[in-house]
């Protein structure tokens, strides 16, 4: 790939040049194949389990093709030219997501998680639609930064007013409906990234001072950036929603060293990352337990109180092995309550074994992938950090969950992107993919196809 | 600024192949750690998620098991619980395993290698086998006809057969029913401890796991010695031997139940169960040789295993003159398991050749193939065929004209030996009734069964007490059943 950011190409390709191949058939093919997919999934389970293909799975698998059939639709009329891989690896993920819920259900008899999830995951491709017809243009966003800021801040101090749910203060409770604010205002706060930084990015870059070789810009363009940044980690923080902190404060390096190209950010960016982590691991009881649970998954065996949630998570893994165990046939309902959200994909790698476990991993990484690919065929600078800040917002939001259920990092409980439980989840995610679409249209719609984006 | 976009790719591709790289450190490589991480409740969940192979009696199960739904989800049944308990033992998601059901685990539980046809595919997929089944040596009938016999007495029954060392019958008495043990409810907590608060202890396998003093049974061992030794050349020459015989070295004076047996021949004495002749006849062979005979038949060794272990049998080696008189009527130090003293008949029967007894048959698959057989082990010479061929007749004569003739089976030869054991402080405990004795058709060419019983019978009137009157019959109804049941 050519650098397409530096080359200076024509600033307006006439539309009548040749095109990228819109691959829309491609699309419909690959979604018909995903809610095969997943229709296959719960036959797997209902036969594992019963014997029989349950009942429901025709209604889930009509349910789900329908609604991916509505969104490849919006997708033809509205964003023709958008990448045909996005929209069926969110209905792969999520009719997944939906096996390995329905799955865990049949081990709780009185909570039944899977048709909620199925109403939000209708709601979620529902705000898709919504997103793919109305934004007929990402740069739009840009106008609303402001206003994305001002409700994401909203959103995060909402859930302080209601009480704390295991041990977190993340979720408003209206009408029966939980849902988690924090989800949402990831996606405008990564708008307002991206839009500050694209029309600040030169000031950020080559203004102020230098200091000890470091660039310094000046405190009144740095100065809200940094004072909105801390206000959402400062908040996250007081709510014990350790995930979401974690995913913002990467989202803000990453974005304002795409911006600005200093390394001196991602420096100084990680030592903050250290100082603040040690203080938080320090004095937090709550993270310095999780902490504590990390360096040694089996302590509470040995102190005699059994395995804890993580140890459960890494047996669930363990029982696996390379080709799983079979849909339907693990044990994870071990691990507890977390199993449908936090821990959804210890079911996932008991069941599917590492080689279903690695699909899943690639399937994240070929979206994230798609979606930095949009970014680098851009060219105004807000798509391509809006781009670039979505497929992190997903690379890392996967890497901090599955890294902490596996062992790898301390756990913090956040939602594996379309797979766990979660309404709030789903639908966000239903958006990023809808914003994706939105840019990956304009970025292959925009070239002549002599330089591959 | 798409260099930029690159490196953040890059980054993300990082932490991709970080995940990854995690995932197979921790369903490859530590794996089998945390599946044997005894907190982890998945090798007790696969374990009981599969039905347990069964064991057989005549062809028949004698096992089963129910589905409960629970996440333990089989637990054991038997079919005949108390007949079968010193056999099968119990297998309880509680209290662990015990007899064949431990012995047999792999097998029954599907753990064990042997039942995997491709071992590394296995391996490879953590497939989990059916369980297979376990093919018993017992014989239905003979087993009924002993726990029939002793009724609920305390005591217990071996029968083996003598040319190949196949066990027959094993029952112990009072008995209680495995099932109770079998799944984890409250329940049975209870059954566990109302069961070894019993006073009697029916989860005592009094066949192979208690010794009891011989008494005068083991005077086919001394009889054997004296024979092998040369001490005795001529059974019917008379012996030296005074009664009462003062033991030596003591003014301890023995005497017999019975009168006459003053300078007896070993066939009369042995007809008559003379304790002053057979304990002289002892003094005579030597501690030397007496051990010697003693472990030759089975005695003082620690690895009999059938395949469950036996209880050790003891002929006390380190004993004085006047002891080894004791020990040499089965008194003293000297005890024997009911299976021990089966092996001891059975040895007489079969030519002066022990075959090791054992249990289990063969083991097979779910599907019915044989996984792996027992079959007879090497035999061992217990004593000269020619001692074994004069033993035999003075068996038999026991039964025809002696003190065992409620043995007598019409149609068969049948020999016998009664004894009557003392024990306790000062003999002061009700005397166990033995009989010990083997069987063999009109119409088969060797012996077809030996057996010993033992009857604790503390209810009964003591003087009633004798091996004759009590163990025999019951001895002759496990006969008959085998000479039955093998037609």
């Amino acid at each position: 790939m050519t650098k397409a950011g530096t080359t200076v190409a024509p600033a307006d390709t006439p539309a009548s040049a040749v095109r990228l191949p819109r691959r829309r058939g491609i699309e419909l093919a690959l979604i018909v194949l995903a809610v095969l997919l997943s229709v296959y999934g719960y036959c797997a389970v209902g036969l594992a389990r019963h014997g029989t293909v349950p009942p429901g799975a025709a209604g889930y698998g009509a349910g789900l093709g329908v609604l991916a059939l509505l969104a490849h639709l919006a997708v033809r009329l509205r964003a023709p030219d958008a990448d045909p891989l996005l929209l069926p690896i969110g209905v792969l993920l999520n009719g997944l997501g939906l096996v390995l819920i329905y799955r865990l259900d049949l081990e709780t008899p009185g909570d039944r998680a899977a048709p909620t999830q199925l109403v939000w995951s209708t709601v979620g491709v529902a705000l898709f639609i919504v997103v793919v017809l109305a934004l007929r243009d990402h740069r739009v966003l840009q106008r609303y930064a402001y206003v994305c800021v001002a409700a994401a801040l909203v959103l995060l101090t909402l859930p302080i007013l209601f009480p704390s749910v295991n041990g977190a203060r993340i979720w408003i409770r209206i009408a029966g409906f939980s849902i988690q604010p924090g989800e949402f205002a990831k996606v405008l706060l990564a708008v307002f990234f991206a839009a500050y930084l694209a029309a600040n990015r030169n000031a950020l870059a080559f203004a102020g001072r230098r200091l000890w070789g470091l660039q310094l810009p000046t405190g009144r363009v740095l100065g809200p950036l940094l004072a909105i940044w801390l206000i959402s980690v400062g908040v996250l923080v007081l709510e014990r929603d350790l995930g979401t902190s974690l995913l913002f404060f990467g989202l803000f390096v990453v974005l304002l060293y795409v911006a600005t190209g200093l390394t001196g950010w991602i420096a100084l960016g990680l030592l903050l990352a250290a100082v603040g982590a040690f203080a938080v691991g320090w004095l937090e009881p709550h993270v310095h337990s999780r902490v504590e649970d990390w360096l040694h998954p089996f302590a509470s065996i040995e102190a005699g109180l059994g395995p804890n949630q993580l140890a459960q998570s890494l047996f669930s893994f363990a029982a696996g092995g390379v080709l799983g165990t079979g849909l339907g046939l693990g044990h994870s309902v071990l691990i507890g309550f977390a199993a449908k959200s936090d821990f959804i994909l210890a079911t996932a790698g008991e069941e599917l074994g590492l080689a279903g476990l690695s699909a899943i991993f690639l399937l994240y990484g070929l979206l994230v992938e798609r979606g930095y690919r949009a970014g680098l065929a851009l060219r105004d600078p807000f798509g391509r950090l809006l781009a670039t800040g979505l497929a992190s917002i997903v690379a890392l939001q996967v890497f901090v969950i599955a890294g902490g259920v596996g062992g790898l990092i301390p756990l913090t409980g956040m939602a594996m992107p379309f797979l766990a439980q979660g309404g709030s989840s789903v639908v966000t995610n239903w958006a990023i993919v809808a914003l994706l679409i939105r840019v990956s249209d304009s970025a292959r719609g925009q070239y002549d196809g002599t330089e591959a984006p | 600024m798409a260099r930029y976009i690159r490196h953040a790719a890059c980054f993300c591709a990082l932490l991709l192949i970080a995940l990854l790289v995690n995932a197979t450190r921790v369903q490859v490589f530590e794996a089998r750690a945390h599946d044997e991480n005894p907190a982890n409740r998945r090798e007790n969940i696969a374990r009981y998620g599969l039905r347990r192979g069964d064991i057989l009696v005549d062809g028949r199960p004698v096992t089963g098991s129910r589905d409960t739904g629970e996440q333990l989800r089989y637990e054991r049944t038997y079919a005949d619980g108390p007949l079968f308990a010193p056999v099968t033992g119990f297998a309880s998601q509680e209290y662990g395993t015990t007899l064949l059901e431990h012995t047999e685990d792999g097998v029954l539980s599907g753990s064990d290698p042997l039942l995997t046809p491709f071992p590394l595919w296995n391996d490879f997929t953590r497939r989990r086998n059916p369980g297979g089944d376990v093919v018993t040596t017992i014989d239905g009938a003979a087993q009924q006809a002993a726990f029939e016999g002793l009724a609920g007495r305390k005591g217990a029954v071996a029968a083996v057969e003598p040319t190949t060392g196949r066990i027959l019958a094993l029952v112990s008495s009072p008995s209680y029913d495995p099932g109770v043990l079998s799944g984890n409810d409250p329940g049975v907590a209870r059954s566990w401890a109302r069961l070894n608060a019993d006073r009697d202890k029916p989860m005592l396998n009094r066949a192979v796991r208690q010794t009891y003093p011989p008494g005068s049974t083991f005077k086919v061992v001394t009889a054997a010695a004296a024979l092998d030794a040369g001490v005795v050349s001529d059974v019917d020459a008379p012996t030296d031997s005074p009664a009462p015989y003062t033991l030596p070295g003591t003014r301890t004076s023995l005497t017999n139940e019975s009168d006459g047996c003053e300078d007896l021949s070993l066939r009369e004495a042995f007809r008559w169960s003379c304790n002053t002749v057979f304990a002289k006849l002892g003094v005579d062979v030597g501690v030397g040789d007496m051990t010697a005979t003693a472990h030759a038949f089975g005695f003082n060794d620690y690895s009999l295993r059938i395949p469950f272990s036996v209880a050790r049998s003891t002929f006390d080696p380190t004993v004085d003159r006047a002891q080894l008189a004791l020990s040499s009527i089965g008194q003293y130090n000297t005890r024997a398991t009911p299976l021990q003293m089966a092996m001891v008949s059975a040895a007489v029967a079969n030519g002066g050749q022990i075959r090791t007894p054992y249990l289990v048959e063969r083991t097979t698959t779910a599907g019915g193939s044989t996984v792996a057989t027992t079959g007879p082990r090497p035999a061992r010479q217990a004593m000269y065929p020619s001692t074994a061929a004069q033993l035999k007749e003075l068996m038999t004569q026991v039964v025809t004209e002696g003190t065992g003739t409620n043995a007598a089976i019409p149609g068969a030869v049948v020999g016998g030996k009664t004894g009557t054991a003392q024990h306790g402080i000062g003999n002061a405990g009700t005397p166990y009734a033995w009989f010990v004795s083997w069987a063999q058709g009109d119409r088969d060419v060797e012996p077809k069964v030996a057996v010993a019983v033992v009857v604790e019978d503390a209810a009964a009137d003591r003087g009633d007490i004798t091996g004759g009157g009590v163990a025999a019959p019951i001895a002759r109804a496990v006969m008959e059943a085998v000479l039955n049941s093998k037609e």
